[in-house]
């Protein structure tokens, strides 16, 4: 089980509250989380990574574990406490304002 | 009694003014999507408890939201808006090629027939339109390859196609505005375009009258006369009798033909509406007094209307897509402001009144006449 931890415009777009809890097959990467997350989530395509390359969007950020993983391979695996459920995986809005 | 529902889009998310037909009292529901930039909101003549809303930030994206009561209640539809093949090169703002990217959706303009489709203009400019109630979109590839297409440029703004009509008489015909590469029409449905720019003139760019480059701001017309076309440039208010063949400059007697939006009357088809601010590089109104100015002649001939609006220390912008027309006996006239306010005149332009002072900078307004 995979926890993740998004922003909040994203948490309320989904209507969620809290953590998403995810159930993954395989492997724990940043490709699979994502995966997972918008197939459970469908309206979140799109808003972490564009629809066609997959690339993060350029004001979102990938940490967990104390440690920036935005320009880990997609592929890598996660940090097994992220894997264990232990860690959550956070979906970070960079900080600017107005 | 015939009630009216005010749909405006602001930086910080978007609000819904209701009131009954005297206009006076407001019912206000908001923010919607609360902190997102919500570029514009329509409602679909088709079915008015259909509302669509051009919803996104820089962080996440583009979204688009739909409602099918009115605004009670939305639902996220199909926001992936992609070029039909290789999207190609513009020139961007320093003369050299730039990839055409998605950026947002600046305007969505639902068929006046059939609820479930709807056009929507998006910067890099191309029109795009659903016809499954905005779960997919495709683009009308049509336009962005046009053969002047690697040679427009953006506007301050961005690179946006931001005025879609449709001609009621005749499905076939659209005309579509970009800033800042001009106006387009198409006789068949949207496969072909042509640029429709005969008679602009801006010394903004080399060749003051060249077919395509001109920074349209927006185009408004009446759907009892579509062949007649007025038009807010850069500089310059408008005028085409020909379906945007030729034009015809009918700034008249205006403090400044620098302005965003323009409108026609519901029920007077030479009734235009402008506001004009100071300059290009002062985007506010002159003399800090905030003013519609209103033609009854079809152009040239002007009068300020500014009973009720802030005449004195009134810096706000108003934009291109932030003001509407309703239908009632009395036309009511709306507007929105950067500074948060949203003003009504429920007799034309005679007198105004704020609906609301404090709202995020405003980026639409439209208006639904309701039975």
């Amino acid at each position: 089980m995979i926890r993740v931890v998004l922003p909040q415009h994203l948490r309320r777009l989904a209507r969620v509250d809290g953590e998403v809890r995810l159930d993954l097959e395989g492997r724990a990467t940043q490709r699979a989380v994502l995966d997972a997350l918008e197939a459970r989530y469908p309206m979140l395509r799109g808003t972490i990574r564009d629809h066609v390359t997959h690339r993060r969007r350029p004001y979102l950020r990938f940490f967990a574990c104390r440690q920036d993983l935005s320009n880990e391979a997609p592929d890598a695996p996660l940090p097994d406490a992220v894997s264990a459920g232990t860690e959550p995986f956070l979906v970070v809005g960079a900080m600017a304002g107005g | 009694m015939s009630r009216v529902r005010v749909l405006v889009g602001t930086r910080k998310g978007a609000f819904v003014l209701e009131a009954d037909g005297t206009r006076r009292r407001w019912d206000v529901r908001g923010p919607l999507f609360g902190g997102w930039e919500i570029h514009h909101l329509k409602g679909s003549p088709a079915d008015p408890d259909r509302l669509w809303a051009a919803q996104g930030t820089s962080w996440f994206g583009q979204l688009v939201q739909r409602s099918d009561d009115g605004g009670t209640t939305w639902e996220p539809v199909g926001n992936r808006f992609d070029y039909d093949g290789v999207p190609g090169t513009h020139l961007w703002y320093d003369g050299t090629p730039h990839p055409w990217e998605f950026a947002r959706v600046w305007h969505l303009e639902p068929s006046p027939t059939d609820p479930d489709t709807v056009w929507a203009g998006v910067e890099d400019a191309a029109l795009f339109r659903s016809t499954d109630g905005g779960r997919t979109w495709r683009e009308l590839r049509g336009l962005r390859t046009h053969e002047s297409a690697a040679a427009w440029q953006p506007g301050a703004g961005g690179m946006c196609l931001h005025t879609i009509l449709l001609d009621p008489r005749d499905a076939r015909r659209l005309i579509v505005a970009i800033s800042a590469a001009g106006a387009f029409r198409s006789d068949d449905g949207g496969a072909g375009w042509r640029p429709v720019n005969r008679g602009l003139r801006s010394d903004g760019i080399p060749d003051p009258t060249a077919p395509v480059g001109h920074c349209v701001h927006r185009i408004a017309m009446h759907r009892s006369r579509p062949d007649v076309l007025f038009m807010q440039k850069h500089w310059d208010v408008m005028r085409s009798d020909d379906g945007g063949e030729s034009w015809r400059e009918i700034s008249g007697n205006l403090p400044s033909d620098f302005g965003f939006p323009i409108d026609v009357h519901a029920h007077e088809p030479d009734t235009v509406y402008v506001v004009p601010l100071k300059s290009d590089s002062e985007r506010y109104p002159p003399e800090g007094r905030l003013r519609v100015y209103r033609s009854r002649t079809g152009g040239d001939d002007w009068e300020p209307l500014g009973t009720g609006l802030p005449q004195r220390d009134c810096w706000v912008n108003v934009l291109r897509d932030a003001m509407a027309v309703d239908s009632l006996d009395s036309c009511g006239i709306y507007f929105g402001t950067t500074g948060g306010q949203v003003y009504v005149s429920p007799d034309a332009g005679d007198t105004w009144t704020a609906i609301v002072r404090d709202l995020p900078a405003v980026l639409s307004v439209e208006v639904q006449t309701l039975p």
